[in-house]
């Protein structure tokens, strides 16, 4: 659309908002297609939380109680993009999971495996000036759900991320690369392309390793980029 | 060139991540999108988020997005100065037991629009929970507003749709504003 700031192409990626395979969307997902905006001031204008908003100790979900959570400790790392490549700085990472056993400190999760009183599943970061982020917590387990017979979640960490305008908010999952489970989760496969799926799963990283301490993953963020100026797409 | 990641639901336990204060951390968002202070004529906004059966959501975290009293935006798109900054613009309530969420802001000044047109003041609405892939985008517009004639985006909007986009007066000061995830009041979402 004439005079957009934003690509509309960077949603494509995104699952439907229908997905009968998963069920709870069925009376959830607006029936009628969105209306087409153009992007006015309102929508490429957003809030901005980063550093100012954060402590550095919130990005350490390990060290929230008197004593260590169980289970294994990981450093996740990455990078803030847009669909341009470049870095989205100073931008807030919101951050929640289950614990090792895979559940949740939720009253609505009944899970019967253990909750760790030393774990509580919930950080924020931000990022730097290169958009680089890079929190520590326990990898989390996967979780049986109700969603269909025998059905589990493949282990995840959920990630919000607000970028630089209310079109750029991005809430998502970050999974686990090899994860079995895959096949099987209607909420992984509801991204209906195989690529954009992979670009959920984050992967191991040797080299952000922490030697005797952690292992590490790596895993960069792509929000809603530029929308391509009229030369580019002279040269596109 | 990357390529976006794409959107995952919040699931049902988004408490435990977007509203801080629940799990012990420093609650860094909060329905109270005005301090006392702010310029501006103050407002209550409450509703429900409802699904396909008419039940409200227990589990939904609602966030707006707004101008303030002069309709300028705390963000460097908005090239116009800010009188004081002392307000951000945004505001985030989960939804309670019975499925209510509720802000306590100012009522926002008319926002610029493409070209020369100007828009009707509104609060933009972004809208997440279990069983949504991906965040829903909605306004709340005010009652009884003569600027609603020439606004860009309502007029993009089909006629028998646009009430679902108005708030309803309910008081001094205070509008209501369901959002209708389906049937045949469905309320407007957008797409930009």
């Amino acid at each position: 659309m004439q005079g957009d700031v934003y690509s509309r192409a960077g949603t494509a990626a995104d699952p439907p908002s229908l997905h009968p395979a998963y069920r709870s969307s069925s009376l959830r997902a607006p029936l009628r297609p969105p209306i087409v905006i153009p992007q006015t001031l309102s929508e490429i204008t957003g809030p901005h939380y980063g550093h100012g908003d954060v402590g550095p100790e919130e990005a350490d979900l390990t060290r929230q109680h008197s004593g260590e959570p169980l289970g294994e400790r990981i450093v996740v790392h990455g990078r803030v993009l847009d669909e341009a490549g470049r870095p989205v700085p100073d931008t807030l990472i919101e951050i929640w999971q289950c614990n090792a056993a895979g559940r949740y400190r939720h009253e609505v999760d009944q899970h019967a495996a253990p909750l760790d009183p030393n774990f509580t599943g919930a950080g924020r970061v931000a990022t730097d000036g290169e958009g680089r982020y890079r929190f520590t917590t326990i990898k989390p387990g996967a979780y049986p759900w109700r969603n269909h017979p025998n059905a589990w979640r493949p282990a995840h960490i959920h990630l919000s991320l607000f970028g630089p305008s209310f079109l750029t908010r991005l809430v998502t999952q970050m999974y686990f690369p090899g994860d079995p489970l895959f096949a099987f989760d209607p909420i992984f496969n509801s991204v209906p392309d195989p690529k954009a799926r992979q670009r959920m799963v984050c992967h191991f990283d040797l080299s952000a390793t922490e030697p005797e301490w952690a292992l590490a993953y790596a895993f960069d963020i792509v929000l809603r980029g530029p929308a391509a100026t009229p030369l580019d797409r002279d040269h596109a | 060139m990357p390529e976006r990641t794409p959107s995952q639901t919040v699931g049902p336990y988004l408490r435990i991540g977007l509203t801080q204060g629940a799990v012990g951390a420093r609650e860094l968002f909060s329905p109270e999108v005005a301090a006392a202070g702010v310029p501006g004529t103050r407002i209550r906004i409450e509703g429900r988020v409802i699904d396909g059966e008419g039940q409200p959501l227990i589990d939904a975290l609602v966030e707006t997005w707004q101008a303030d009293a002069e309709g300028r935006y705390a963000h460097p798109a908005d090239r116009r100065a800010p009188a004081s900054n002392s307000f951000r613009g945004f505001g985030r309530c989960a939804t309670d037991a019975e499925g209510r969420f509720h802000f306590l802001t100012i009522k926002p000044g008319p926002v610029p629009g493409p070209g020369a047109s100007s828009q009707a003041p509104h609060i933009n609405v972004g809208v997440l929970a279990r069983g949504m892939l991906k965040g829903l985008f909605t306004r709340i517009y005010f009652p009884g507003d003569p600027a609603h004639g020439a606004d860009p985006i309502l007029a993009t909007v089909p006629a028998e749709r646009r009430a679902t986009l108005i708030a309803k007066a309910a008081g001094a000061g205070i509008f209501t504003f369901d959002i209708r995830l389906q049937g045949v009041e469905e309320t407007v979402f957008f797409e930009a």
